[in-house]
């Protein structure tokens, strides 16, 4: 039998492949694609020879900023995203971990104020790949990170 | 003889106002956090604290309304900035039990905090929570002045030691500075690396295993050059090379283990004859409460310095609230409303 691609090409828009599967659904709630309205195709456990089981989101007529690009880089570091034109790819990109969050990782301190009234959270990225919070200065390495759970 | 502090040249104040400008105007004349003032500034503060100590009473703030927001209960902080206040001639309104706040009808933070701002000219806030200050600072039209967030900031108390350090040592550059106790959890001694790391300080840091200096602040002097020796024993010899020796209180509750308090409680205790080696000019701290850290019998030596310490807190607190409000170095000396 044929090899097929599970998923369709896209005329334009962005791919996220190479996405380890535990990974999928925080890629799907940072983007926001539950509030998108064109085309998404999301292949969840598919086979991957580097990772053994990957993921792939293909979202039609949709561009990010970076700045909403690099915040991926929180839960997945080493991330590669295609940007489609006329079912070419017009521009690979890796993401790269912002010098700021606003409201995407969530502090391990239950005493933080962010926990504790209705605010955005805020956190600086600081060296060896770990974040302070701008409020009660807890330092969290990105493997132990939350992300804030949208309303 | 004291050494003499420079005035901030024009040249680095620029500097500095360059960096803060993206901070909103309460922002950078609100206190949060020692770690947020440059050597300058702090010189510039002692500088200010020497003027209240020369003349405590003055009409400098009358007409002015400092709010005293205590979601935490803190007397000994509460007072010493409420005196500060009324020496300076302002008007003081607040709470200093949270249960009388709406807090306890589910009102949120910033909802007090824009309330007050409607009636006061500065609040100074306790908070239990961590970063509490912060986020005032970021939200109130009024300048906020951290009194205390939790566990994480206590920069009125950081500066008053400061103030002490300088005023008996002449100087804060050089020092060899030793902290005793509960390096762990104990905020002042934290607040205290944070401060002194632009004045080439060495620490030692003496204290049990369980209440060691955790190791994200041994990193911090470690990235910042700062010179450090830990002891686990406390003795004459071990304090002979001190210039200011800083006790903090090995608190009970902070143990899981009650043996091990039980084993090591009375090890970190300040007794008479252990200041026999000590450096004439060693002067002994503690932010206070003390319980039974320091013996009694040492209140009249020489070195015991933690009541003049604990008065200190009025002219640095002074200082505090007349920067946060806008008042220069040079409109408190030429002040002609001393009492």
């Amino acid at each position: 039998m044929k090899k097929q691609l599970l998923v369709a090409a896209i005329e334009n828009g962005t791919v996220i492949d190479h996405i380890p599967s535990e990974k999928l659904f925080a890629v799907v709630n940072l983007l926001h694609l539950d509030q998108m309205t064109s085309a998404v195709t999301i292949g969840y456990n598919l086979e991957s020879q580097e990772l053994g089981k990957k993921s792939i989101i293909k979202m039609a007529d949709k561009f990010f900023t970076d700045e909403e690009l690099n915040q991926l880089a929180v839960i997945c570091p080493n991330l590669t995203l295609c940007i489609i034109r006329d079912y070419e790819i017009a521009e690979k990109r890796t993401v790269t971990l912002p010098d700021e969050l606003r409201g995407i990782v969530r502090c391990t301190n239950p005493k933080c104020i962010t926990n504790n009234e209705p605010m955005h959270t805020h956190f600086h990225t600081i060296e060896g790949q770990r974040l302070r919070c701008h409020y009660c200065n807890t330092v969290i390495s990105l493997d132990d990170v939350r992300l804030v759970e949208k309303a | 003889m004291r050494a003499t502090i420079v005035y901030p040249s024009k040249k680095k104040y620029l500097w500095h106002a360059k960096i803060i400008m993206n901070l909103s105007d309460m922002e950078k004349r609100s206190l949060v956090t020692i770690a947020d003032h440059s050597r300058e500034k702090i010189e510039y503060l002692i500088q200010m604290a020497q003027e209240f100590e020369k003349h405590p009473n003055r009409h400098l703030l009358e007409g002015k309304v400092v709010a005293t927001l205590f979601f935490e209960p803190s007397t000994r902080t509460r007072l010493s900035f409420e005196t500060a206040a009324n020496r300076l001639g302002a008007r003081v309104i607040g709470f200093a039990d949270p249960k009388v706040t709406s807090g306890t009808k589910g009102e949120t933070l910033k909802d007090t905090i824009m309330m007050v701002s409607n009636y006061a000219d500065i609040i100074v806030m306790r908070h239990y929570l961590e970063g509490a200050a912060r986020y005032a600072s970021e939200i109130a039209p009024v300048p906020i002045v951290n009194a205390g967030d939790g566990a994480n900031q206590h920069p009125s108390q950081t500066m008053l030691d400061l103030y002490t350090i300088y005023q008996t040592q002449g100087t804060l550059d050089n020092l060899d500075i030793f902290l005793v106790g509960d390096l762990k959890y104990g905020r002042t001694v934290h607040s205290m690396l944070n401060a002194m790391y632009h004045f080439n300080p060495t620490f030692h840091f003496i204290a049990p295993e369980e209440l060691a200096m955790p190791e994200m602040y041994k990193q911090f002097c470690r990235q910042h050059g700062i010179r450090y020796v830990e002891h686990t024993d406390f003795n004459a010899d071990v304090i002979s090379g001190a210039d200011i020796l800083y006790m903090t209180r090995v608190q009970r509750e902070r143990f899981t283990d009650l043996m091990e308090y039980e084993r090591v409680k009375d090890r970190y205790l300040l007794k008479l004859d252990m200041l026999s080696k000590a450096r004439p000019n060693m002067k002994i701290l503690h932010p206070l409460p003390r319980v039974n850290e320091i013996e009694y019998s040492i209140d009249d030596n020489p070195h015991a310095y933690y009541f003049e310490q604990a008065r200190n807190g009025l002219y640095a607190r002074q200082a505090l609230l007349c920067d946060a409000l806008g008042i220069t170095l040079d409109e408190v000396r030429k002040d002609k409303s001393i009492i």
